[in-house]
């Protein structure tokens, strides 16, 4: 038995959530007292491997393939199925990103095996069960879902979990599973990556901001600040419906959930469907000028104030705090 | 041009969030039930798709007859006919099985649904009607264009897009912007009621996943307030108090 992580590259590189996985990976290993294997899918070369080692993985696949050099969920679905099979392993682990979402229901099915999506914490092994806590409805509450199969995919939400030092011995294997012309009927005709923009779903502060501002033009300070702190910008739904900013940024029930240790928000009143997706976010700060704003309820730190008055001075303050 | 929507019967997004029998059960008293969000984009899409005659648009949906006004919602918006599953669902697992067991015996160019259902968050169903049917899924699409044989599709990845080609039949998960969700009109309304829903029982299959408990959030402490002329120090406090600076 062992714990399979699939370590999802972007241009080579692994991302904090992946080091993320590879920490709970390894803690459910250690549980289980098995091998924490990863498998890597791309061209990512044997020092950013190795970086893997530093969260607990002993042993990672490496599967460098011209045809896999983009993202196809049925071709990375039979790839990492196949390394769970070679290693037998009864527990794999994907971030719950976009591409995993993607994955982990494919390999579920591969597989036979229960699949928790969401997870938002190591699982339980009491008494022989398998039970994992994960986010249900948008974040209003958790479910606690026991799977019965023998062979169990989690995805793990990011930010839920953390990264852990785990030093370990890492080897590096190729591995080259073959491919069914099948899985590859889907073909990537073009990527597009927006640069130095920081991605929504894993980021660790977000700032966001609602109809407060009252229009687009307006956003310029909301993107200072966010790049003053290192953070992603988010909006609410009327914002997007407006198409004051792109879809990807509304954040809310119907839009993305995060979970970021801080969240910032600016000029957004806080409708149930906008606190459903935010309020697992670990601190929350609200800016709005209406005192009786539900936002209030749920926030850890709140400004009654005009957005136009008070972000100028945040963005003041956070100058003279980088010095 | 045949295309199947996938459409799950949700708790309104406003809905207070209970539970019943110590917390192992979602409490349905006094909760209205709609067309879960996403899926609507994906049927507005395939109405879209469809518009002059160019094809049908059914639409599926896993429930007891329970879940028939929401069908029928579905019907409203511009569906040609539906199909319901007739089981309670299970897990998406059994969702997926018995969507895919359907689309296996009736033929359609394409099936769409929603990302994801507000409910319980998952984003398992389509990837896993894929791999039971062993055609190419697609999750988190924002736009889908089909010209007869071909689909170009765009999705979304982390701080960015990918766009996809594919020729054949495939599922995708439908994300906001890949249509404007649609409103049924009076004419929508009155037809629904006469359009086909054709009732399809179950197969059985494994359960692999089952809920035990619910739990709620603990309720967050009351909030610190900052006098807006003394906003600066509220980064003071977010580096010393709150150390996520």
């Amino acid at each position: 038995m062992s714990v399979l992580v699939y370590v999802e590259q972007v241009d080579g590189k692994f991302k904090k959530s992946v080091f993320e996985a590879v920490s709970y990976a390894k803690a459910i290993a250690d549980k289980q007292s098995s091998n924490l294997t990863a498998i890597s899918i791309g061209n990512v070369g044997d020092s950013e491997l190795k970086e893997l080692g530093k969260y607990g993985a002993s042993k990672v696949l490496n599967v460098s393939n011209e045809q896999l050099k983009n993202f196809v969920n049925q071709a990375y679905a039979a790839v990492i199925a196949e390394a769970a099979k070679k290693e037998n392993a009864d527990v794999i682990i994907l971030s719950n990103s976009f591409s995993g979402k993607g994955l982990a229901p494919r390999i579920a099915v591969k597989l036979n095996a229960g699949l928790v999506d969401g997870a938002v914490e190591l699982p339980q092994l009491d008494a022989g069960k398998f039970q994992v806590k994960k986010t249900a409805f948008s974040g209003k509450a958790f479910a606690i879902t026991e799977l019965s199969s023998a062979v169990k995919v989690i995805a793990l939400n990011p930010n839920a979990f953390g990264v852990k030092d785990n030093a370990s011995d890492i080897s590096i294997e190729a591995f080259s599973p073959e491919l069914k012309p099948s899985d590859l009927t889907a073909i990537v005709k073009e990527v597009v990556r927006a640069t130095n923009k920081i991605s929504l779903p894993d980021a660790e502060l977000v700032v966001s901001a609602g109809r407060g501002l009252k229009g687009p033009e307006n956003w310029g300070m909301i993107e200072e600040l966010a790049a003053l702190l290192g953070a992603a910008t988010a909006c609410s739904k009327p914002v997007s419906d407006a198409d004051w900013r792109p879809h990807a940024e509304h954040v809310g029930q119907t839009g993305i959930a995060i979970s970021p240790n801080l969240y910032i928000a600016i000029g957004i009143s806080g409708a149930i469907q906008h606190l459903a997706g935010v309020s697992s976010s670990k601190v929350i700060v609200v800016i709005n000028k209406d005192p009786e704003a539900p936002f209030f309820k749920v926030a850890d730190y709140g400004i009654v104030g005009d957005a136009f008055e008070v972000v100028p001075k945040l963005i003041e303050a956070l100058k003279a705090h980088k010095g | 041009m045949k295309i199947l929507v996938c459409i799950s019967n949700v708790p309104d997004t406003t809905t207070k969030i209970t539970f019943t029998n110590d917390n192992t059960q979602f409490n349905t008293s006094g909760v209205q039930f709609i067309v879960n969000p996403y899926d609507e984009i994906a049927l507005s899409r395939a109405i879209e798709l469809c518009e002059g005659g160019k094809g049908t648009v059914t639409v599926i949906n896993v429930g007891e007859s329970a879940t028939e006004p929401t069908i029928r919602k579905a019907l409203a918006i511009g569906a040609d006919d539906a199909v319901r599953i007739n089981a309670a669902p299970r897990d998406a697992y059994f969702t997926a099985y018995q969507i895919a067991e359907y689309a296996r015996s009736n033929e359609f160019d394409m099936i769409l649904c929603g990302r994801e259902s507000i409910d319980y968050n998952g984003s398992q169903v389509a990837a896993m009607v894929g791999e039971f049917l062993d055609i190419p899924s697609v999750s988190i699409i924002k736009k889908l264009d089909y010209d007869g044989t071909t689909a170009t599709i765009e999705r979304e990845i982390e701080g960015g897009k990918e766009i996809i080609s594919i020729s054949g039949k495939f599922i995708a998960s439908c994300a906001e912007g890949t249509a404007e969700p649609k409103i049924p009109n009076m004419r929508g309304i009155m037809s629904a009621r006469t359009k086909p829903l054709q009732v399809v029982e179950a197969k059985e299959i494994a359960q692999l996943s089952k809920i035990q408990q619910f739990e709620t959030p603990p309720p967050r402490g009351t909030v610190k307030l900052v006098p807006a002329e003394d906003a600066a120090s509220l980064i003071g406090l977010l580096h010393t108090e709150a150390k996520v600076i």
